[in-house]
């Protein structure tokens, strides 16, 4: 048995025949190839799987791709055009790269995303509002101090972004 | 027997150690090259790589700790939808050889783990069977048709119960379950305690980890039958050690074989081993014809990849009323599991070699045993066996001081080796390197405000407020070389290769996956040329395009990898001054190469650009007479002796006396890691070490019932630090260079983790010491610290 999804994914629009328990991270990565969103834990505990589900940072590993039909979806690989569309990075993105708020890269992916749903509610976050906005995502390698500056270089250049267009 | 590792001694380099020519980005914050494909989701770990006619595999586990095999019957599994292959371990016995063990410990007994479990599993997570389908949900269905009938025994699960008398044992044609038996002595142990004013015991338990790196395992193996060519992606730290042994395993010749460590989401030791499952991936895609992929999921991480750590250790020290320590006695027991990994047997025996930490102690002594219980295997973990000694010996210090009603602080710096005494042998057979303790301590005392932070303490003790401030000196052992002291070579390769139109390509045989090596020696590369980094294209991780290698491992990848690849672009530097000069009509030793330029120093106006000497080299119409042509030079480089990094870090803590809740206050931090190619990166290195130790200190434990099963098996039961359990790290750092290797470097991937947990521990037993606690065993949790502080309240009243 098949059922259809219709989802719009990265600004384009797919509709697909799959299984009722495909996994929504499972469809990106293996019908799409979008495979940025990586799997940790498959229990909703790690956030590696982070996506954009309508503009929430929602785990992708415990969603099946039929709840996320009729939404729209942002993954890694479409975040920085949802920011810039000319080309460039996301300013999260950037403030990542920047602040070394990576190592091995895995968590990465569903880190920034976490932290661009933070920055679209809390423009000027504290740094104790970092830290509970990505404690439902885990990170082995950086200790996470370099993920809190990234936020914060985030939030400052998305600040003075906005005041370059007023 | 009395072991003693026999090392080189390192030659004391007279003057300081030579870095680059010059040093434009070497030193410098350069963010990583790494990250724009991590960033925006391009990188590729062993999940993202798709080949055509792939197919998934899926393993049956034990779900018991201990029990003979009576049946496995896959014959439903066999016809369920998308099943190609079904097998049990008798199906690939004469197969497939058993899981390797490259540490050798005098009359270790041999416990040799077949691939999938014949006739007896060991530990709740020993891999039975394996399905492989079309379709990974084919694959995980069809385990659910796999009948085994399973004959339950009695499961080992303590490891002092397991050395007792009576105790079932594991293995066949073993007299009890002790693994080998291991000692250590060096001094006159037997002066030192007669001699001491005092001498204190203690037992301190380092409990089992589990790694958790946020990428679990896996392998894709795909077989082209006319080249007979096998290649096998893995999530692995070393893909060389890999498929040498993976050729063993599968009798075919090495050449066959080729292994590629992708992106790699984290490794700490983990990843430094073979598994049963990737030499099966690479016989089931032989067997099937068809391209076979497992991924691991998190609850078979937490069963079947290797746990570190867990020690019980009995410590006696001797000691003066000055608070000079005399000697150490210690009686080690090792939990090491049901089965060998790649080096279970050797972890433990780190733990001997440091457990004089920083300190001049004249004597010790350390007996050692390795048990097995039914349990998965430990083998190395972030700092593997180093982070047991620190523990061991700052807690031993902390209670020499609280014994003597001293500052740690005093106690710690009484027993210094001073500068002049490098390099510094121990008792137990090592040869420092380089340090200058005091200099470290002395940072961290003024960063942390170290009186000022006593005075405040006092003041909120008096409010009823339960701060403590926990202090480690600590130092370590790594860039691990020199081939003598390691189980397969000590030594590691770099390729340089600079292409026709100037652009280098430099091979590690170092297989980063984090740590950054893409930057770093790029940067070196970079200075050394004249070049930016940009120009150097830093490769590893795949054995067909990489020259033998070791990996990454043992915080080595710069120190030993580093200094490969320093050799051979100084050779390829050499061999492009001659071209130069002889284009130039100059001396070729007074050449220099700035700006992608080669110029004479004494004539600096008149140059050959960089890309047109390397052209010549290939061109070869206008070389030197008699050089060949071409541009590549090949290391292999063997340090002499271990480096050793060191330094001290100071926390703070507050406990909550209502609920045991520990709140991290300030965590000070300087580190000596000699010369430093990226302060950036090494940051990196220092909050994550630190954080996992955080971890064990307050969160961690591999929990095991009295059944064997594994309750913490999720991430859910097993707590790893989230962002909001931490406080602001501050850092710094002393730099005694290395005279170990020409950059000076020592390495710094362990060394939070070493330094970290006995800080935390001393800490939360200073905030404790009003209730008379002298010593907690971690995780530090809030329970435990709720109940010591409740008995310690009765006891006060």
């Amino acid at each position: 048995m098949s059922v259809q999804v219709q989802l719009r994914v990265n600004g384009k629009a797919y509709e697909s025949q799959v299984e009722p328990r495909l996994l929504l991270a499972h469809y990106l990565r293996d019908t799409l190839g979008l495979t940025g969103t990586h799997i940790g834990c498959e229990t909703s505990i790690c956030g590696a799987c982070t996506v954009l589900l309508d503009g929430k940072a929602v785990k992708s590993c415990t969603l099946l791709a039929v709840q996320a039909s009729g939404s729209d979806i942002t993954t890694i690989e479409g975040l920085a055009a949802t920011a810039s569309p000319n080309g460039g990075l996301h300013p999260v993105q950037e403030g990542f790269w920047e602040k070394h708020g990576l190592q091995c890269g895995f968590c990465t992916p569903g880190m920034i995303l976490a932290a661009v749903e933070l920055l679209g509610k809390a423009p000027d976050p504290t740094e104790a509002e970092i830290r509970h906005a990505l404690s439902g995502n885990l990170c082995r390698c950086t200790g996470y101090q370099h993920i809190v500056e990234a936020v914060q270089y985030a939030a400052k250049s998305m600040k003075k972004k906005r005041s370059d267009k007023r | 027997m009395k072991h003693a590792v026999k090392m080189k001694r390192a030659a004391r380099s007279k003057s300081q150690p030579r870095m680059a020519p010059a040093t434009r980005y070497i030193g410098m914050p350069l963010k990583r090259k790494e990250d724009p494909r991590l960033i925006q989701g391009l990188g590729h770990y062993v999940d993202d790589v798709q080949l055509a006619g792939m197919h998934y595999a899926a393993f049956m586990r034990s779900p018991y700790a201990h029990a003979k095999i009576r049946s496995v019957d896959l014959s439903k599994a066999r016809m369920a939808p998308g099943v190609v292959l079904a097998l049990a371990g008798a199906d690939v016995a004469g197969a497939i050889g058993p899981v390797p063990c490259a540490a050798q410990i005098p009359d270790m007994k041999s416990a040799p783990r077949p691939v999938l479990a014949t006739d007896r599993v060991r530990f709740v997570g020993e891999a039975v069977a394996v399905v492989v389908a079309n379709d990974r949900y084919a694959a995980r269905d069809a385990l659910d048709l796999i009948e085994v009938d399973y004959e339950p025994l009695t499961p080992v699960v303590d490891p002092e119960k397991a050395l007792a008398k009576g105790s079932p044992v594991l293995h066949a044609g073993h007299a009890n379950n002790a693994a080998y038996k291991w000692e250590l002595e060096g001094g006159d142990l037997k002066a030192a305690f007669k001699s001491a004013d005092k001498v204190i015991r203690q037992r301190l338990i380092n409990q089992r980890l589990i790694p958790v790196p946020l990428e679990p395992r896996g392998a894709l193996a795909e077989y082209r039958p006319g080249e007979q060519q096998l290649t096998l992606w893995s999530a692995t730290q070393i893909p060389h050690l890999l498929r040498t042994q993976i050729a063993a395993m599968l009798a075919i010749p090495e050449t066959q074989v080729r292994v590629i460590a992708p992106e790699v989401g984290g490794g700490f030791g983990s990843k430094l081993n073979v598994y049963p499952e990737e030499a099966l991936v690479a016989y089931l895609a032989m067997k099937t014809g068809h391209p076979v992929k497992w991924i691991e999921s998190r609850r078979e991480n937490f069963q079947a990849t290797i746990h570190g750590r867990d020690q019980i250790a009995d410590v006696e020290v001797a000691f003066k009323r000055d608070g000079t320590i005399l000697g150490l006695r210690c009686q080690v027991i090792a939990d090491l599991g049901a089965y060998y990994q790649l080096l279970t047997p050797l972890i433990p025996t780190l733990t001997g070699l440091m457990m004089t930490g920083c300190y001049k102690i004249p004597a010790a002594r350390m007996e050692l045993i390795g048990v097995f219980t039914n349990k998965m295997a430990t083998d190395a973990y972030r700092g593997a066996g180093r982070p047991e000694a620190t523990y061991l010996i700052e807690r031993v210090l902390d209670l020499v001081a609280a014994e003597l009603k001293k500052d740690p602080v005093e106690v710690r710096r009484k027993n210094f080796p001073q500068p002049k005494d490098f390099p510094y042998a121990t008792p137990t057979g090592l040869i420092y390197d380089s340090g200058d303790y005091d200099k470290a301590l002395d940072l961290a005392l003024q960063k942390a405000d170290y009186k000022k932070l006593r005075r405040e303490q006092a003041a909120q003790r008096k409010k009823g407020r339960l701060v403590g401030i926990g202090i480690s000196t600590y130092v370590e052992i790594c860039g691990m070389g020199p081939s003598s002291a390691m189980p397969a070579g000590g030594w590691e390769s770099a390729t340089v290769r600079i292409e026709p139109t100037g652009k280098v390509n430099l091979l590690t045989g170092a297989s980063p996956h984090g740590q950054g090596q893409e930057t770093s020696f790029a940067q070196m590369g970079a200075d050394i040329l004249g070049l930016e980094p940009g120009d150097v294209q830093v490769v590893h991780g795949d054995t067909a395009v990489v020259p033998y290698g070791i990996g990454t491992f043992g915080s080595r990848a710069t120190a030993v990898g580093g200094t490969a690849a320093y050799k051979s672009l100084l050779k390829l530097r050499e061999k492009l001054a001659k071209i130069a000069g002889h284009m130039l009509g100059e001396d070729a030793s007074k050449m220099e190469f700035a700006g992608r330029k080669i110029f004479s120093k004494s004539a600096p106006k008149k140059s050959v650009a960089f890309a047109d000497a390397v052209g010549a080299a290939y061109v070869a119409k206008t070389l030197p007479p008699e050089m060949e042509p071409g541009l590549e030079a090949t290391t292999f480089y063997e340090p002499a002796n271990f480096t050793y990094p060191f330094g001290t870090h100071i926390c703070v803590v507050e406990v909550d006396p209502e609920t045991g809740q520990v709140r991290l206050l300030r965590y000070v931090a300087v580190d000596d890691c000699g010369n430093v190619l990226n302060p950036l990166l090494v940051d990196g290195q220092v909050h994550g070490g630190i954080v996992q130790s955080i971890g064990q200190a307050l969160f961690e434990g591999a929990v095991y019932d009295e059944q064997g099963q594994l309750l913490t098996g999720e991430l859910m039961d097993y707590a790893i630090p989230r962002a909001a359990d931490l406080c602001w790290i501050e850092t710094a750092r002393t730099v005694t260079p290395s005279p170990v290797n020409p950059l000076g470097v020592k390495g710094v991937g362990e060394a939070g983790t070493i330094a970290a947990t006995p800080a935390l521990a001393g800490a939360l037993v200073d905030a404790l010491s009003p209730f008379g606690v002298r010593h907690v065993d971690m995780p530090l949790t809030r329970e435990k610290i709720w109940r010591l502080m409740r008995a310690g309240g009765r006891r006060a009243k």
